[in-house]
């Protein structure tokens, strides 16, 4: 009985969808199936795209394009005095979807705030654990459970953060994907209805576009939102057509059967550039690839070494052979999108024959060391092994033999971090939040030796410099320590920076509006197809 | 015939638990840890860990986690994915059906084509056409299937643009799925077009997938036929002054289809096996493709689930070819 | 003590004999198996390829390896653009893909070799002893069997190289785990059909051991069907492995093992045709020869086909 309602609902959307016959579809070809819809259990780039931007808002939102925050759900905030108390002023009049599957009787309010945020939170919640298995890992990961200290429901439209210390990013990280807010009435439907795992399945936000439909490993289909608080979308449907295959979806962008699709193929782009009917946009990624001495292992542990390595890798024979172009030498931790790079700083020389003087200075010859590859294709290095290869035959220069070394991915990350690890590691990241901490402190950090910090470097002038940016709430003040912190990491080398990968967006000539999102998502709201 | 039957039945129990062990046991040496490919680079807290741990269950005694598993197995509960979060038959079971049909419609190209084409090749021993096919089929049967879709596609979608690229059908249809099969729902849906679209898109994986099936049962009719029709009766047959027609039809066809039925039927793991490379190539979303991708993910408990499943699915399919080989042919019974 | 030269004249006769009737065992079978004139064409091409792999090495224009950074993707030498250096034409890093298809025929048959002579050794011993000790071993080995061949074997290799870890020796031996049920059932039945025959028995009468029972007796008579399925399963291990390469799991890059050529060229399919083809044609050329064979071999070896 049940799946025969779900079908006359499905059918009556139809007819509801057939009935505009002049209905402007926007076809985009993701490049994987989402994990699912509810945003806060999972940590795929991926699974954001087709669930938390297109269906779900935030308290505060990143501006489009830039990764400064603006108000979203939360029209105002104050922050008190000792920076623990952050305290959200909620807009009225945002509905939810109102689907096939849910009706709302009430707009948005300080409950889902609650909900969204309790559920992940307080162990005892009920929707904790609401399907077996399931968990909040980028709330964890942000530490947000020793963070937050409470959340108070002020009034309806008042919701107060109180947090166990200062923490300059927190409004930062309230605009990241695991922050967006569910509906509490939802929940609460499903709940009664025995069926809690449907608010993964079949979800229910304010966004601008609401869920139609999912055919797993295939077609996504949202609708515009009617009712959406910013307007109504231009565009009616949104269709993710779900295609693996970076040939195949550069094939389908040029038969004209998906609008947008992301990733091409580094070798792709100057066919798909050239194609009439489309455009490309391009755009730095917000992220780093890089090679990690282990600083505490000799004689990786004397900076000059460290120093003539770095001097003998030929960045521009990797940028053509790994990233063919889709990239740029890197010489900072960060990347130049992000604010405090520090762009004073010069880049180590490719000299091979200073770097070998040097190692022989250094009374360091016949080394032989492992280079550590990754298996996995990256948005920051999407080949590690032919970058591997490229450092193999630079370092063969100045007499370094290199083994190249690889793991499974997860016994790869794991081993990467033992402290007395032999070798050099390929690895990077990519930005949550655009703030530099979520690089320098996470990646360089003395609380990261044993674990992100793969480098295991300590150093003491530069935790100073990122421990006092990070109490500090002064954007200006903080810019400035965060590029003394550069500096340091420069004369110490504790990495190899190689590359910020520069990601290529095709697509048709007809699509209108879109900008490219400094964080690596893909939204498509404000969105158009010209006729 | 029950006698048989049920010593049939009675193999298939300690395979089946030997099954689960392989699955589980295998699942449990892989290396590489799940907890930690999904968390990536950011990581996670050494204690959060321990809470996954307890949360999955990997932290009990293996043959504890073991009979967990397979008193769920016979509650129909084959554990939760870790990638999705969802029920592992759930997920199964929404892809099967794409599964299905591409393998169906595989198997039915290969008996339409590959069972006249033995038929003719034996009648016609040693002519051309006979040369030609057997030449063609042992090519079909050498084929590594997964060059041959990649060719397909350069040849039909690159440079004709005949056929599409890749998924079930355009995007422009969009109906319930009420069976799962493409073919029957884009007919029950009642748009125009959508039939077209759905038979546009299975035409290739069909003929990747169909290609060694094809290849297989044309050379089994073809010997099948060759033996019958030396067989005592065909020739008294001839000799009575029978049309060939009526010699080959009703005569030779009925008995050479006997183990021409058993071939198809062991085509099954075939098909299965090949949906791996043929539902990479086309992005067909089948079992096949998201097995190799759960593979990759380290799911655990989609890797485990898919291999018992699968491994059912072939050893009911051969039960049933066992058991319909002995009710068409009497004298395998009394063995 | 008999006369030392009449034993030797003795012996010499006997040998003689044994030589001649190998002979003419040899001569019946070339005689049959040269009928068969696809044979022939697979076994001359088979012997090209061995040749190739040989002198892979010596012939090749380039080192398979060697990245040519100014000659990425030339197409190949009768097309525009394309140059005698590279015949036919470079891949994505500028190797040479002539090169690389000789070195890689060293690969491919050297996995067929390996997987055969594992899975081969591994099923005649599990057959003999199943099929020999009968009972509850027999019982065991046949459900183990069982179990490995309700995987569609593809799969099966997939989730053990994932096991072993992805490369070519754990794929090769996860392939030789796969096929080796085959040789096992055919010689447990071979074995189980034949020790009923007269000469066991009266072998058994004299008083051999299990050993010499199972490996001088009876092994011998299985060797036709064996020989069958090994060429079988040579052209299905280059077949699998090839597979493995593609899917990512077998043979890793730079190695230029075909099946891991194409999957590095996969992104190229619109773009440059010759890198997806030539590995794939080298693929088909090589396990059509070996079945060519294997045809040829069966038709020799089976005396029912034989008469028809």
């Amino acid at each position: 009985m049940k799946k025969f309602g779900k079908l006359l609902a499905a059918t009556a959307l139809m007819g509801l969808m057939a009935g505009s016959a002049y209905a402007k579809t926007l076809v985009y070809c993701s490049e994987g199936s989402p994990e699912g819809f509810d945003v806060a259990p999972y940590t795929a780039g991926t699974t954001f795209d087709a669930s938390s931007k297109p269906l779900y808002n935030r308290l505060v939102e990143f501006k489009r394009g830039t990764s400064q925050v603006q108000p979203g759900l939360a029209e105002s905030w104050e922050v008190s005095e000792d920076g623990l108390e952050y305290t959200f002023n909620l807009r009225k009049g945002v509905k939810f979807h109102n689907t096939a599957f849910f009706t709302p009787t009430r707009d948005f309010n300080a409950d889902d705030v609650l909900f969204s945020f309790n559920r992940q939170r307080l162990t005892d919640h009920a929707w904790y654990e609401y399907v077996p298995g399931i968990s909040w890992e980028y709330f964890n990961g942000m530490s947000m459970p020793d963070l937050i200290k409470d959340i108070v429901k002020v009034d309806d439209y008042t919701v107060k953060f109180v947090l166990t210390r200062p923490e300059a990013p927190m409004i930062a990280n309230l605009a990241m994907d695991f922050a967006s807010i569910v509906s509490a009435e939802y929940a609460q439907q499903l709940e009664e209805a025995g069926t809690p795992e449907l608010l993964n399945q079949e979800p229910i936000g304010t966004g601008p576009f609401q869920f139609v439909a999912y055919q797993k490993d295939a077609v996504i289909r949202y609708a515009a939102h009617p009712d959406y608080w910013q307007g109504k979308q231009p565009i009616d449907d949104l269709v993710f057509a779900i295609t693996t295959d970076a040939a195949v979806r550069a094939q389908k962008l040029k038969a004209g059967e998906c609008h947008v699709a992301p990733y091409p193929n580094p070798a792709d782009v100057e066919s798909l550039a050239s194609d009439p009917n489309l455009k490309m946009m391009e755009q730095q990624g917000l992220n780093v690839g890089y090679l990690a001495y282990n600083t505490q292992v000799a004689p990786f542990d004397n900076t000059n070494v460290r120093k003539a390595l770095n001097m003998a890798i030929n960045k521009q024979a990797i940028l053509d052979a790994v990233f063919q172009g889709a990239g740029q030498a890197a010489k900072n931790p960060i990347p130049p999108t992000m604010w405090s790079y520090n762009d004073a700083i010069q880049d180590d020389p490719y000299d091979p024959e200073k770097a070998k003087e040097m190692l022989e200075a250094e009374g360091v010859t016949d080394l032989s060391m492992e280079i550590w590859a990754m298996p996995v294709q990256r948005p920051y290095n999407p080949n590690a092994r032919r970058m591997a290869e490229v450092i193999q035959a630079d370092f063969a220069k100045i007499g370094v033999d290199v083994q190249i070394v690889s793991y499974e991915w997860g016994e790869y990350l794991a081993r990467s971090k033992e402290v007395d690890r032999e070798g050099a590691v390929l690895l990077g990241w990519t930005g949550d939040n655009g703030d530099p901490d979520n690089f320098l402190a996470v990646l360089l950090g003395c609380d990261g030796v044993g674990g992100s910090n793969r480098a295991q470097w300590c150093n003491e002038e530069f935790e100073a410099l990122i421990q006092k940016a990070k109490t500090i709430t002064d954007q200006e003040e903080r810019t400035k320590l965060y590029e003394e912190a550069q500096v340091v990491f420069k004369r110490e080398a504790p990495w190899a920076t190689i590359a910020h990968s520069v990601v290529f967006m095709p697509m048709s000539k007809k699509v209108e509006g879109y900008v490219m999102d400094p964080l690596g998502g893909h939204w498509f709201d404000g969105v158009d197809l010209a006729e | 015939m029950l006698k048989f039957l049920l010593n049939k039945l009675v193999l298939i129990v300690p395979t089946f638990i030997g099954i689960t062990i392989v699955a589980f046991g295998f699942v449990r040496v892989l290396p590489g840890d799940p907890i930690l490919a999904l968390a990536g680079e950011r990581g996670v807290e050494p204690e959060r860990y321990q809470q996954l741990l307890v949360q999955f269950g990997f932290d009990r005694p293996i043959w504890e986690q073991y009979f967990t598993y397979v008193i769920g197995l016979f509650q129909g509960d084959f554990g939760t994915s870790i990638a999705t979060k969802r029920p592992v038959l759930n997920e199964f079971m929404t892809l099967f059906p794409a599964t299905v049909e591409l393998a169906t419609c595989a198997i039915i190209f290969a008996t339409l084509v590959g069972i006249p084409a033995g038929i003719i090749s034996a009648v016609k021993r040693g002519s051309w056409f006979d040369q030609l096919t057997m030449g063609t089929a042992l090519a079909g049967y050498s084929m590594p299937i997964f060059w041959w879709g990649l060719l397909l596609i350069i040849l039909f979608s690159g440079v004709l643009g005949w056929t599409p690229v890749s998924g079930r059908i355009s995007l422009l249809y969009f109906f319930p799925q009420v069976t799962g099969f493409m073919l029957i729902d884009s007919l029950l849906s009642g748009q125009a077009g959508a039939f077209r679209s759905a038979v546009m898109h299975l035409i290739l994986p069909t003929i990747v997938l169909g290609t060694i099936p094809l290849a297989v049962i044309a050379r089994q009719t073809r010997s099948a036929m060759l033996e019958v029709l030396g067989e005592d009766y065909v020739r008294t047959a001839r000799a009575k002054g029978l049309e060939q027609v009526q010699v080959v039809g009703v005569h030779a066809l009925r008995n050479a289809m006997i183990p021409v039925i058993t071939t198809i039927g062991l085509q099954v793991g075939v098909l299965l096996g090949g949906a791996i490379l043929t539902e990479t190539i086309f992005s067909w979303p089948g079992i096949g493709k998201w097995m190799l991708d759960s593979i990759s993910r380290r799911d655990y408990p989609s890797v485990q689930g898919g291999l018992v499943l699968i491994a059912l699915i072939v050893m009911v399919v051969n039960l049933t070819v066992d058991v319909l080989y002995g009710l068409i042919n009497p004298r395998i019974r009394h063995q | 003590m008999t006369d030392p030269t009449l034993k030797n004249i003795d012996q010499d006769v006997v040998r003689e004999e044994a030589r001649k009737a190998r002979w003419s065992v040899l001569n019946e079978f070339w005689h049959y198996f040269s009928a068969n004139k696809g044979a022939v064409l697979g076994l001359c091409i088979f012997g090209f390829m061995i040749l190739m792999a040989v002198l892979a090495p010596l012939i090749a224009p380039h080192d398979p390896n060697l990245q040519n950074r100014d000659a990425f993707l030339v197409p190949p030498v009768w097309q525009d653009g394309g140059s005698w250096a590279y015949m036919l034409g470079t891949d994505a890093v500028g190797r040479d893909i002539l090169s690389r298809l000789m070195h890689g025929a060293r690969f491919s048959l050297f996995i067929g070799v390996v997987v055969v002579t594992i899975s081969l050794i591994g099923g005649i011993l599990i057959g003999l002893i199943a099929g020999y000790f009968r009972g509850w071993v027999d019982t065991l080995i046949m459900r183990v069997m069982d179990i490995i061949l309700a995987f569609p074997s593809l799969l099966l290799a997939l989730v053990l190289v994932a096991i072993l870890g992805p490369g070519l020796v754990n794929a090769m031996i996860a392939i030789a785990v796969v096929l080796q049920p085959h040789f096992a059932r055919l010689t447990r039945a071979a074995v189980m059909s034949e020790s009923n025959r007269e000469y066991v028995t009266s072998a058994k009468v004299a008083g051999a051991g299990h050993m010499r029972l199972m490996f001088k007796t009876i092994l011998p008579n299985c060797v036709a069907p064996l020989i069958v399925q090994a060429t079988l399963s040579f052209s299905t291990a280059i077949l699998d492995a090839a597979a493995l390469g593609f899917l990512g799991m077998g043979a890793q890059p730079p190695t230029p093992e075909w099946g891991t050529m194409l999957a590095e060229a996969r992104e190229f399919v619109l773009r440059a045709w010759w890198v997806v083809t030539f590995p794939g044609i080298a693929i088909l050329v090589t396990v059509l020869a070996i079945n060519l064979v294997g045809d040829g071999l069966r038709d020799a070896l089976d005396p029912k086909l034989k008469r028809s």
